[in-house]
């Protein structure tokens, strides 16, 4: 089942560049929720937030709160916090020196688990969710690089979901995959929502529209408006959002 | 920026104005038909109507290249749906002038009373669809709402025709035929001004995404 996330006033910064300007923001549980936005516009460094990534890297800071279903997530192990909360990349990136099965087992093992049919019915259960089983049931031992880029970024979801988490970030999963592939990606995103809350970001806007349950607008570190997808695309309320959907600038 | 998308919008408001005006010169023609009953000119501004077709067809073809290679949303997308509900009104107001012609060809002799309040009406609902363009074409709600006001005044004109053609066709049997054509007529060029108030209803989906019954 996914959590609902709340964000209050949340600032972020790389070195002296403010890159989130008091970001205020509720995200419904078990919706798709695209954050789109020009290029710097903050949205990858807020979902970097919200699994506490951001810090990670020097110099950087952050401020304010974010609630996982209740709980602050700055009160929480950040460890265990990404174990909660997935997150898949722009480019897929398995572990290149493992097969397809260790793959998707890798986080799982990290977590402590040795006993090896219950790894094999995580990793069987977790390729399934990610709509790949059918395709690599017969070769788990491959390497998962011998994979074309659309079955590599299933395999990084199902990488992802192997360790059970409740909210999945996307930043821009499908953007270097062609159309077919990205058709997979959307569908997975569709059929995922049931048990997990999921952002997704993305330069897409006909993806956003058909995938997301609502819609924020990011512009120069600020959310500019945050509403159902249908509305976003059809009758914004603030007219920067209609310029940048209807591609006039950004 | 969208430098095709704007360019296909602007072919869209030439390709309107221009079937307006094809329109316009029809219901015209079918006019000075009714008032000359000269039926060799009615069967002239029947056959002209295909043209109005070609240029529903025209603006159907757009718009769908339009949707399909620019992928419009918000008031992008507004205008081009409503581009192609207004061209179906267009098309809709050809055939009504259309209708008069055809009238003209089945009414005898001479006419049974002077055409005054019909001939208004054709000029006030020919006003009200270029009106109904020109607030297109200029995303003018001002006008847009105005042809509320007008369609009214045609609703009454219509009523008043109406009226007196029952009087004739009370006070003499034989004007019957003629009084009921007549009737048609009136019907038609109300129909007319309803579709210009379309155009008007589109206007204002177009600018606030909102929609108002201009037709009570």
């Amino acid at each position: 089942m996914g959590q609902s996330i709340s964000v209050r006033d949340l600032e972020a910064w790389y070195g002296s560049n403010k890159t989130l300007k008091g970001i205020h923001m509720d995200i419904a549980l078990n919706n798709v929720t695209a954050i789109i936005g020009p290029s710097g516009c903050g949205k990858s460094t807020f979902v970097r937030c919200i699994n506490r990534m951001h810090e990670t890297m020097p110099g950087t800071k952050v401020k304010g709160e974010i609630i996982l279903d209740g709980v602050s997530i700055y009160d929480q192990d950040p460890v265990a916090l990404r174990k909660r909360v997935g997150m898949v990349f722009q480019k897929p990136n398995p572990f290149p020196s493992m097969s397809i099965y260790d793959n998707v087992v890798a986080g799982v093992k990290l977590n402590g688990m040795t006993q090896k049919h219950k790894l094999q019915a995580i990793a069987e259960k977790s390729l399934r969710m990610a709509a790949l089983w059918d395709e690599v049931k017969d070769r788990l031992n491959y390497s998962g690089m011998s994979l074309s880029g659309g079955q590599q970024q299933r395999l990084c979801i199902a990488r992802a979901l192997a360790v059970e988490p409740s909210v999945l970030l996307m930043d821009e999963p499908a953007s270097a995959l062609d159309p077919i592939a990205t058709m997979h990606i959307e569908e997975l995103i569709r059929q995922l929502k049931a048990d997990y809350t999921i952002l997704i970001v993305t330069h897409n806007m006909q993806q956003a529209a058909r995938i997301a349950d609502s819609t924020a607008f990011f512009l120069n570190g600020e959310l500019v408006e945050h509403g159902p997808t249908s509305d976003i695309f059809t009758n914004p309320s603030d007219k920067r959002t209609e310029d940048y959907i209807s591609g006039r600038f950004g | 920026m969208r430098q095709s998308l704007n360019e296909g919008q602007l072919d869209l408001t030439k390709i309107l104005k221009d079937m307006g005006e094809e329109v316009g010169k029809i219901l015209q023609g079918c006019m000075q038909t009714l008032l000359s009953l000269d039926k060799d000119q009615a069967d002239f501004w029947i056959t002209e109507d295909q043209r109005v077709n070609d240029y529903e067809r025209q603006v159907d073809d757009l718009c769908v290249r339009l949707i399909a290679t620019q992928q419009p949303v918000a008031k992008d997308l507004r205008k081009i749906i409503s581009a192609m509900k207004i061209s179906t009104d267009l098309e809709r107001m050809g055939d009504l002038a259309i209708d008069i012609a055809k009238i003209v060809r089945r009414i005898d002799g001479p006419l049974c009373k002077p055409l005054i309040d019909i001939p208004e009406m054709a000029e006030m609902a020919l006003g009200m669809m270029r009106q109904g363009l020109e607030a297109y074409a200029g995303e003018n709600m001002g006008l847009a709402h105005d042809l509320a006001e007008q369609d009214d005044k045609v609703d009454s004109l219509y009523k008043k025709v109406v009226r007196d053609l029952l009087l004739i066709m009370t006070e003499d049997p034989e004007n019957l035929d003629q009084g009921m054509y007549l009737a048609f007529v009136a019907r038609y060029l109300e129909r007319f001004a309803d579709h210009a108030t379309n155009i008007g209803e589109n206007v204002i989906y177009i600018t606030t995404a909102g929609r108002q019954d201009l037709n009570i």
